[in-house]
């Protein structure tokens, strides 16, 4: 199984790098841009495991490992089976 | 006083720290192995600058897991004296020894400058042989450092005094441009609540020696050999 | 098999492969071919500059290695030796400005601890395009990124080095970075396969497809699937490469292995060639053996990868078990992959198959060496023509505008990306004539430069090689110290232009000649070609590193005015020396002139006596004149000190006011002295024979400049400070 997480800043965090992309888009034109937020992608293939065991490791990996919960919080959800090449 | 400078895999200020405490000032000091489970009787535990694991992940985030982190938790919990310096600070923040984050510094560029810290609490063992409101010049090297804390918990730091150095300028004076990487209440050094666990982003042991433009950094070391 | 478009593919002529099969007794499969292409390539073989390195001095009594191994070594007494080199990385930093530079960081440090050595400094010279420029200023935010990335990381400071900038630069940024290392005597390595029998050891980082050289994606074997085969970027692991460092510092420590060699560029080609070649034997390792990142590699692929963070080791088989612990310890693995041979030959299998078996001597030394015919450029006439325009009439404006040229202005917005300070041994920051470095346990110092004016090279190559090492090693007489040894990287644009072959050659005699008058040895270095895009050459642009030794460093001055009233006294004499200048370019837009000449014997003297006022104790700063010229000098006296100070100075002389400002001649060194030692500084200089001259004192706020009595200069030390400081962080924060 093929799991993605995002981590990305709390929304009371200042997200310094989503602030300088946000300029830059704006600095060209984009003028419709309303917020940027930067974030980390982290994709985990796991052997042989159920759509239950996900919901326990995956939240526990993210809180220990992945994201730092003061500042950050995450997001997860199952990509399937096949492994991209 | 027994030193204990801890080898991550990518610390890179382990030697420069064990030849300030050995060298410079005379102590008994020892080079402590990550995947060990031993701290050799050491009095103070000093976690050193670098790039812990590469800092891949987060600043600190994985050296938190090392096997000798068990004993160092364990001696913290007992009251025994723990500084870490930068990459140290932002492992002792992972570690949930103290408290907050780091963020990238406000301009997202790494730094590696001279800066004036005030101590606003000479109260502690690092910091004891300074006056308060003393200002010392020391540099900071790190791409992480600017310091984050929720509103609630600033608060409680502020009450209890925990927040030991701050970015200045050399009168002492805080002001939005010394705050170089815009660092939550110009925080630069923090100590925990019990008072045995410091962390702070600047390198003392990058001024300890006149022939480096800066003896100021010994006043921390000093001060613990003092303990 | 092998048709013209393969070879076309592979860079290789048709005589060359005449050459190959006549070596081999045979037709080249195609990863012979690959092989051939590789260490034949200009980068690999020096075909076309061998010929002409050969002027370069390369001996000297403190000469432990010269040129011709991972980098040259120089002895510095008390049982120690410095290890240094300079290497381009130039066309990687243009198509990927953050990991081109990055990966170059991580090959000079390679090049420096395969022999066994620590480093401890780093030092780039950076060449950009102009910073008006968005795409200028990526490049140059992306190579500083990544210089900082990774020397921060691996924990070596960068202590300093040069930025330029000129239009030749904006297509064909010059990344050159240099480290130096130091080792105990009786702890060095060389590249060497001794032994017959012993086992080759491949650690570090998996194999992938990273930077497989360019001919693989045209040639016919890839054909249409070639999306994803096609050359990757590399991309650099600081921190494997931290932990590589620290495992083989300890395996030779403990003096476990035979010989040991970087994978870097030309990958594991290179390694089992050049070793077995220099030590007259030959390897033959098993590719299935190999740590492979990505599956259905080739053997072309295998053998010519550029992925980084790889090193090939020999060792005796009763250590084989030791070395692989040591490397266990710091997460690495140590896999045997083959052996030393008698036979002379690389022999590679590859799923029982042998697919490469050509003689080592072949491939490492027999390429082709070309005297590529040379002509000088029909333009250089004109270039060389200067009619000057009339002096400016504000001329405290002009040194205002020099002060805030890039290439002169603070350069704090890089240096400060830079970790300069970690291993605790940086004595003077950057910014100064010279970075220096203490050595712990010891009174000595060493003192390191990159320097190189490419502007006087083009417009008189000869003349301009000889400045470039004359400046370098003056840099070092600001500090104290004694030049020991050079590495240069010699950046050109295509050889096969005879233009562009005459720069190179001239260039060459320039450096060679001062080279002799200095008795310093060129230990090493490096040659970058093709700096050319669409038909654009660059300036020729030598890069010359030199690394002295400073005798105590109790003595040490910097470049910096200290106090108020001390006397500024300039060594040296001035002439009207315009072309070529600063001034000019930045001023008046004209490149135009011959730059300042030469005296080598004078130069010599001036530094001399530097070096010897400072042994003394007699100087309180000195500081060398180059871009921009007496008065730039004069003013970055006021700007590097630390309280602010400004000076006054007087000259009676009726040369144009804009020459005694801005002339470029050469030879020439502002320092600052306390009154009392004025006597004797007089009297040193006197016995040198090297003219020396009052030229006003410090104090004040102000820069001031007066001409038979008449201010010319006026301006306060915070302004320049302000416009100096300012430019560059001024340029990016468009």
């Amino acid at each position: 199984m093929r799991v993605r997480i995002l981590v990305s800043f709390k929304e009371s965090v200042l997200d310094p790098q989503g602030q300088t992309v946000k300029n830059a888009l704006l600095t060209l034109g984009y003028s419709s841009v309303k917020d940027v937020r930067q974030g980390k992608v982290f994709e985990i293939e796991f052997d042989g495991i159920s759509d239950e065991d996900a919901r326990r490791i995956v939240p526990e990996i993210a809180n220990k490992v992945l994201a730092n919960p003061i500042i950050e919080k995450f997001a997860w959800e199952i990509l399937g089976e096949a492994k991209q090449v | 006083m027994k030193f204990g400078v801890v080898v991550f895999p990518g610390s890179n200020c382990d030697h420069d720290t064990y030849y300030v405490l050995k060298d410079v000032l005379g102590q008994e000091t020892v080079l402590l192995w990550h995947k060990d489970h031993e701290l050799k009787g050491v009095d103070c535990v000093v976690l050193p600058g670098g790039f812990s694991y590469g800092d891949y992940l987060r600043s600190g985030a994985i050296a938190r897991f090392s096997p000798l982190m068990r004993e160092v938790r364990e001696h913290a919990e007992r009251g025994g004296l723990v500084l870490g310096i930068c990459n140290g600070f932002q492992v002792l923040l992972e570690l949930g020894l103290l408290p907050g984050a780091m963020l990238r510094n406000k301009n997202l560029k790494f730094l590696c400058q001279f800066v004036h810290l005030r101590v606003d609490n000479p109260a502690t063992p690092f910091t004891r042989l300074a006056r308060r409101g003393q200002v010392l010049r020391i540099p900071i090297a790190h791409f992480d450092g600017n310091y984050f804390a929720p509103p609630e918990s600033l608060a409680e730091l502020e009450e209890q005094d925990q927040i030991v150095l701050r970015y200045a300028d050399e009168n002492g004076e805080l002001t939005g441009e010394t705050n170089v990487n815009g660092s939550t209440a110009a925080v630069a050094g923090l100590i925990s609540r019990r008072g045995n666990v410091m962390g702070m982003m600047p390198h003392p042991e990058r001024a300890s020696e006149s022939a480096l433009g800066s003896g100021d950094g010994r006043l921390i070391f000093e001060s613990l050999i003092r303990s | 098999m092998i048709d013209p478009k393969v070879l076309s593919d592979h860079n290789l002529t048709a005589e060359e492969y005449e050459k190959i099969t006549a070596l081999i007794g045979r037709e080249p499969n195609l990863t012979e071919l690959g092989i051939f292409s590789l260490m034949w390539s200009e980068h690999c073989s020096y075909k076309s500059s061998k010929a002409f390195l050969s002027r370069l001095p390369t001996s000297g009594k403190r000469v432990i290695q010269g040129p011709g191994e991972n980098a040259g070594i120089i002895d510095i007494g008390d049982g120690q030796a410095v290890v240094f080199k300079i290497e381009s990385h130039n066309h990687p930093s243009l198509i990927e400005p953050f990991q081109g530079a990055a990966t170059g960081v991580g090959g000079i440090l390679r090049d420096i601890f395969t022999m066994g050595a620590r480093p401890i400094a780093l030092l780039d010279s950076l060449r950009f395009g102009p910073l008006e420029s968005p795409k200028n200023r990526a490049i140059m935010d992306g190579v500083v990124a990544g210089i900082s990335s990774y020397g921060n990381s691996i924990g070596v400071p960068t202590v300093g080095g040069e930025v330029y900038f000129h239009e030749v630069y904006s297509r064909n940024p010059l990344v050159n970075v240099f480290c130096l290392g130091l080792v105990e005597k009786t702890k060095i390595f060389f590249a060497r396969a001794e032994g017959p029998g012993n086992p080759v050891l491949y650690v570090g980082s998996k194999t992938g497809r990273d930077g497989i050289h360019g001919a693989t994606m045209a040639s016919a074997e890839f054909g249409q699937e070639t999306e994803h085969k096609r050359p990757n970027v590399q991309v650099g692991d600081p921190f494997k490469e931290k932990l590589l460092l620290e495992a083989c510092l300890e395996v030779m420590e403990k003096g476990l292995i035979v010989g040991i060699q970087d994978m870097g560029a030309a990958g594991l080609t290179c390694s089992t060639t050049e070793m077995p070649a220099k030590s007259g034997t030959g390897i033959s390792i098993n590719l299935d053996l190999v740590p492979q990142r990505e599956d259905g590699m080739t053997p072309y692929e295998i053998m010519l990868s550029e992925s980084q963070e790889r090193m090939l080791i020999v060792a005796g088989k009763e250590n084989v078990a030791e070395v692989r612990k040591i490397f266990a310890k710091w997460d690495l693995d140590a896999v045997p992959i083959g052996e030393v041979t008698a036979r002379k030959n690389l022999k590679v299998s590859f799923r029982g198959e042998t697919v490469i078996d050509v003689p080592v001597d072949a491939v490492v030394n027999l390429c082709p060496v070309y005297r590529r015919p040379a002509r000088k450029p029909a333009s250089l006439r004109s270039a060389q023509t200067l009619t000057l325009p009339s002096p400016p009439k504000d001329l405290s404006s002009v040194v205002l505008k020099l002060a805030a040229s890039p290439t002169i202005a603070d350069k704090e917005w890089v240096f400060r990306q830079y970790d300069h300070m970690v291993q605790t041994n940086t004595v003077l920051l950057p910014g100064a004539d010279a970075a220096v470095l203490r050595i712990k346990g010891r009174k000595k110092g060493l003192a390191v430069t990159l320097d190189g004016n490419a502007l006087y090279c083009s417009l008189d190559p000869r003349t301009g090689g000889a400045i470039a090492v004359a400046e370098a090693c003056r840099n070092l007489a600001c500090v104290g110290a004694v030049p020991l040894g050079v590495t240069n990287c010699l950046n050109f644009g295509n050889p096969e232009k005879p233009e562009v072959m005459w720069q190179f050659k001239e260039v060459i005699e320039g450096l060679a000649e001062a080279c002799r008058t200095f008795e310093i040895p060129v230990t090493g270095g490096n040659v970058s070609f093709y700096n050319d895009t669409e038909g654009l050459s660059i300036h020729p642009t030598p890069v010359l590193g030199v690394v002295g030794l400073i005798d105590d460093l109790a003595k040490l001055v910097g470049p910096g005015f200290r106090e108020e009233g001390a006397v500024v006294v300039l060594f040296g004499e001035t002439i009207e020396e315009l072309g070529g200048s600063e001034y000019l370019r930045a001023v008046h837009g004209l490149e135009k002139g011959r730059p300042p000449g030469i005296d080598l014997k004078k130069e010599r003297a001036v530094q001399d006596l530097c070096r010897e006022a400072i042994r003394e104790g007699l100087l309180r700063s000195a500081h060398d004149l180059s871009e921009g010229g007496l008065a730039v000098c004069a003013a970055e006296c006021c700007l590097f000190g630390s309280s602010g100070t400004g000076c006054v100075l007087d000259f009676d002389d009726e040369m144009r006011p804009d020459a005694w400002l801005f002339s470029e001649t050469q030879s020439r060194i502002l320092v600052s002295v306390a009154g009392r030692d004025l006597p004797r500084l007089k009297e040193l200089a006197e016995e040198r024979n090297t003219p020396v001259k009052t030229v006003g004192r410090t104090g004040g706020t102000e820069l001031i400049i007066r001409q038979n009595e008449r201010e010319i200069v006026r301006l306060p030390v915070e302004t320049l400070h302000e416009a100096w400081k300012k430019a560059i962080p001024r340029a990016f924060s468009v």
